[in-house]
């Protein structure tokens, strides 16, 4: 029988109301009295000198307030770069400068020059067109390896060259795992690349800064999914504001998928020129600056080696891994190629010896950095592409080869150095068979050939490292931050709570879920409990939303802080029943002396501690309100089994996904409806990857696909209703609900499963086609076929 | 600037607008009914559909002067008088059709003119229909499934999963 409250109940959203009502209240909606307007004269060259920047003819337009460019940002910060990689001999990485306006050189289409002040968006963007700029143009570098040739043209010129670190991971495994490929009875070999993607929440990024005279005080309002992030980052390194004096606000925010993670140079630029010209001033990027200012994601190219004995056991995996990293280091970039990706390379498998060898270069591009799933996608990708390969070089039984190899027991440490806490990886993968019916896939694939299309299967799994992560160990590969998460909990005089977290919701539906755990704790109706985030004036300092982490960390967060209340309110009710502590329970929102009929109730018991006239002063203080930092001690290791089904169009190469499905272990569930939401999301993300979506520089650096004309996001016609099932459930073992994470696993497992049926169709039609790169668009499948 | 007037959501409205101005500023700016959205700026994401004299219109894509003494209908409008929910818009909460909210003043608004035209479209119409309207989250399953609960089709009103 489902639930119909608390935890483990698909109940309803409440935040839906306002959205379905018109009432949100995203960045773009907040208006100040009095506010200027920003727009960014942007480069629309990949790399060149500036010479002059003459504004004068500009600054003359009607509604013009204010010009700046890079001198008036001489004194201050750069963007800080949160994480810093050690490469393979033991150095630091190549660590560039990263202005909020651009200073002396521009480095891809898109960096911002100059900002324009004025009265009115359309005033500002009229004088814009009236700044006159001198830049000379240099040769660009757009492609990573002859980025690393020698003499080619410097992104940064007083870098030593464009590699930003040769990581190695694991060091001391090098030699192993060459020698363990040399003595393999089959090596599977496959070179392929992890296409650009723009993340594209609906939302564009907005910023309205704001500046009081009367206190000093700072306030910028943006599309953020960490505000507490921004206010670090930006106060302590670009701006200089002490936190006390700096608020950040991130009110309703439209999809952040990664991207609304980073600090911006237009978040920095509106907080400083507020106070510059002491009028609040609004930026709201249109689509198409999105394209060229929004940190992109993946970007790798890779080769990948997998080792089996004559038994078909894995025995080692060897990668080479060139990433981007555009033209700047974005928030957590270095990070994504390493630590993310890297120790994900074991996946569901017990292979013994791995290295992971990631080349991160700087191109003349946009900056590149964390969109959903951020490594885990491209360790993913690669393992589950030449397994399949591998299976298929065989002669074996993709499933077979894989169960063959699973991970069975747990703890399980890897040979990358994380430790699986749990899983079942047969259980999820008896549920995907038993979705997908691979028994009929036969009959299906006959009536698809009887109408003249090919059709394919495609399996593979998945593991991912979420609930990120423990600070400790963060610290020592490089974070430059804590990653734990907060919570405060307070109790009103009449039992209704707040929690103030610093996990912050965009979608993921945090206004339901979280009261759900609270309600069931206590055993009061949900509607008591009310969720604030996104302002850092009233949440405690916390790290946000991001690698599937608002439940496992934040969640967690909030547990122990009602467990603070919930202790405390059994003192209270232990003095008003004269009763022993030791013998009160809270059972259905009341608490009772065991074994006895007394009882008083939730609301008695928080009247009594803000009304103490009968209490135990002297042993504890009145009010009801605690707060908790939850530093998990481990990841999560959601894990799952996916399988894609498609029709090809032998004549045009056209790919139709006919079935979608997922198999999935996410632990504990504390809304099902949501879960599934997330990964229905997840997987039209990567079908878009596979089949659609593709960001395309030319050879000078000019993005080509930098609107919805040009970049092909996936719609409703593009993917079909999906098959999912979250019923595996191996409970997380180190966070007190026994939660994994779900936000990412529908974009980490399905591209692999995507082009597995898309090779398997063309195989089946007689071709031999080892490998089609994503996005698979009707002209390159088409290719392949002729080949 | 000139003056321009039309009824929104049943209210004579009016305000002024350079010859420039899109029906979606004057919507959002001039009156401040920020419900519709902008998502894009070449008429792809449909985050900005309102209805025009009863037909779905992107208003990034009007002048606000050619709406000059029409009827327009936003997502404000859509609740029942009573405050509750439209039937559309209920079906979106029932079924999970939204996760951030963004795309959402949109999608209602088209899958109401959808629901107008054909009552009872199959998955493959409501899917065609919808090619204009681009969700980032929901990978469009539980929208799809909203639409045919609003139109009476999901029977046993399967809970979305
Ligand atoms: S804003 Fe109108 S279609 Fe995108
Ligand atoms: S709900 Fe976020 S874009 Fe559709």
């Amino acid at each position: 029988m489902p639930k119909d409250s608390g935890i483990g109940a698909s109940s309803k959203r409440r935040e839906d109301v306002r959205f379905l009502t018109g009432a949100g209240n995203y960045t773009d909606d907040i208006n100040i009295r009095g506010q200027a307007y920003v727009y960014f004269l942007r480069s629309d060259i990949a790399h060149g000198k500036i010479n002059k920047i003459d504004t004068s003819d500009a600054e003359a337009m009607p509604g013009v307030v204010r010009i700046f460019t890079g001198k008036d940002f001489e004194g201050v910060g750069g963007l800080p770069c949160g994480w810093q990689v050690t490469d393979r001999h033991g150095q630091p990485m190549q660590e560039p400068p990263h202005p909020v306006l651009a200073q002396g050189k521009v480095r891809h289409v898109g960096d911002p020059i100059a900002a324009v002040v004025a009265d009115s968006a359309a005033q500002a963007r009229d004088a814009a067109e009236a700044i006159v700029v001198d830049i000379e143009e240099l040769p660009a570098v757009i492609d990573m390896k002859s980025a690393l040739k020698d003499g080619a043209p410097k992104v940064h010129d007083d870098l030593t060259s464009n590699l930003c670190y040769d990581w190695g991971f694991v060091e001391d495994n090098r030699e192993a795992v060459d020698k363990a490929i040399k003595d393999a009875a089959h090596v599977t070999t496959l070179e392929l690349k992890n296409n650009r993607l723009v993340a594209n929440p609906m939302e564009p990024r907005v910023a309205v800064g704001d500046f009081e005279r009367g206190t000093g005080n700072s306030t910028l309002y943006t599309t953020s999914q960490n505000p507490h992030v921004i206010r670090l980052l930006m106060g302590a390194f670009v701006l200089g504001i002490p936190e006390h004096k700096l608020r950040v606000v991130a009110p309703d925010v439209g999809g952040g998928f990664g991207t609304k993670i980073f600090h911006y140079a237009e978040e920095a630029f509106c907080t400083f020129a507020a106070k510059a010209i002491n009028r609040p001033v609004k930026w709201t990027a249109s689509r198409s600056e999105a394209f060229i200012s929004d940190a992109h994601g993946r970007d790798h190219v890779t080769k990948i080696e997998l080792a089996l004995d004559k038994d078909n056991n894995f025995t080692a995996i060897r990668t080479e891994t060139y990433a981007n990293m555009g033209a700047y280091l974005s928030t957590f970039a270095p990070s994504v190629p390493t630590w993310l990706h890297g120790t994900l390379m074991a996946g569901n498998y017990k292979t013994p010896l791995i290295y992971v060898n990631v080349k991160a270069v700087f191109t003349n591009t946009v900056p590149v950095d964390a969109y959903r799933g951020a490594g885990r996608p491209e360790a993913t990708y690669q393992l589950e592409r030449v397994i399949d390969m591998a299976a298929r070089e065989l002669g074996v039984d993709p499933i077979a080869l894989r169960r063959q190899n699973f991970i069975t027991e747990f703890p399980y440490a890897t040979p990358v150095a994380v430790e699986y806490d749990t899983g079942d990886y047969h259980a999820t993968m008896d549920k995907l068979e038993q979705i997908a019916d691979i028994a009929g896939f036969a009959a299906r694939r006959k009536a698809s050939e009887a109408k003249g299309r090919l059709r394919g299967l495609g399996i593979n799994c998945y593991i991912e490292a979420c609930g990120i992560a423990p600070s400790n160990l963060v610290g020592q590969l490089g974070a430059r931050a804590g990653l734990y998460e907060s919570a405060t909990v307070r109790v009103n005089a009449t039992g209704g709570l707040v929690v103030m977290t610093g996990s912050h919701s965009h979608g993921q539906g945090h206004e339901t879920a979280f009261p759900q755990v609270i309600a069931e704790m206590i055993g009061i109706d949900e509607s008591m409990v009310e969720i604030v985030h996104g302002d850092t004036a009233n949440t405690p300092m916390g790290m946000g939303t991001y690698g599937s982490r608002s439940i496992a960390v934040g969640g967690s967060a909030m547990v122990r802080a009602t467990e603070k209340i919930i202790n405390k309110c059994k003192k209270i009710a232990a003095h008003l029943m004269e009763a022993s502590e030791a013998d009160i329970e809270l059972k259905n929102g009341a608490f009772s002396v065991a074994g006895t009929d007394k009882s008083v109730a939730w609301g008695d018991v928080c009247l009594a501690a803000y009304v103490p006239h009968n209490y135990p002063l002297e042993d504890i203080e009145p009010g009801l309100e605690e707060t908790a930092f939850y530093d998990p001690a481990n990841f999560t290791y959601p894990s799952g089994a996916y399988a894609c089904e498609v029709e090809v169009d032998p004549d045009t190469g056209r790919v139709t996904i006919e079935r979608m499905m997922a198999a999935d272990d996410f632990g504990n569930l504390i809304n099902p409806m949501i879960v599934s939401g997330q990964v229905h999301g997840g997987l039209a993300q990567g079908i878009g990857q596979a089949l659609l979506e593709n960001c395309v520089y030319d050879e000078n650096g000019q993005l080509l696909s930098a609107s919805y004309m040009d970049y092909a996001m996936p719609r409703a016609g593009d993917v079909p209703s999906f098959e999912i099932d979250h019923s595996a459930c191996t409970p997380c073992t180190h966070n007190p609900l026994g939660v994994k994470g779900c936000g990412e696993a529908g974009a980490i497992g399905s591209p692999p499963a995507v082009v597995n049926a898309v090779i398997d169709a063309l195989n089946s039609g007689g071709k031999k086609v080892a490998h089609i790169d994503m996005p698979m668009s009707p002209a390159r499948v088409w290719a392949a076929m002729q080949g | 600037m000139t003056k321009i007037s039309m009824k929104v959501n049943g209210k004579e409205v009016s305000g002024e607008v350079e010859g420039r101005t899109l029906l979606v500023s004057f919507l959002r700016d001039t009156l401040g009914m920020t419900g519709t959205h902008v998502g894009c700026d070449t008429s792809q994401c449909g985050a900005c559909v309102v209805h025009v004299d009863g037909a779905a219109v992107k208003s990034c894509t009007m002048l606000a002067m050619e709406a000059e003494g029409a009827e327009v209908a936003t997502i404000e409008g859509q609740a029942n008088a009573d405050g509750t929910l439209s039937v559309v818009q209920q079906a979106f909460q029932d079924h999970h059709g939204l996760q951030c909210g963004f795309c959402t003043p949109g999608m209602v608004m088209s899958a109401t003119a959808l629901l107008k035209d054909n009552p009872k479209p199959s998955e493959a119409e409501i899917r065609h229909y919808l090619e204009g309207n681009i969700c980032r989250c929901t990978g469009y399953h539980n929208i799809v499934k909203a639409i045919l609960a609003a139109s009476g089709q999901l029977e046993g009103a399967i809970a979305a999963e």
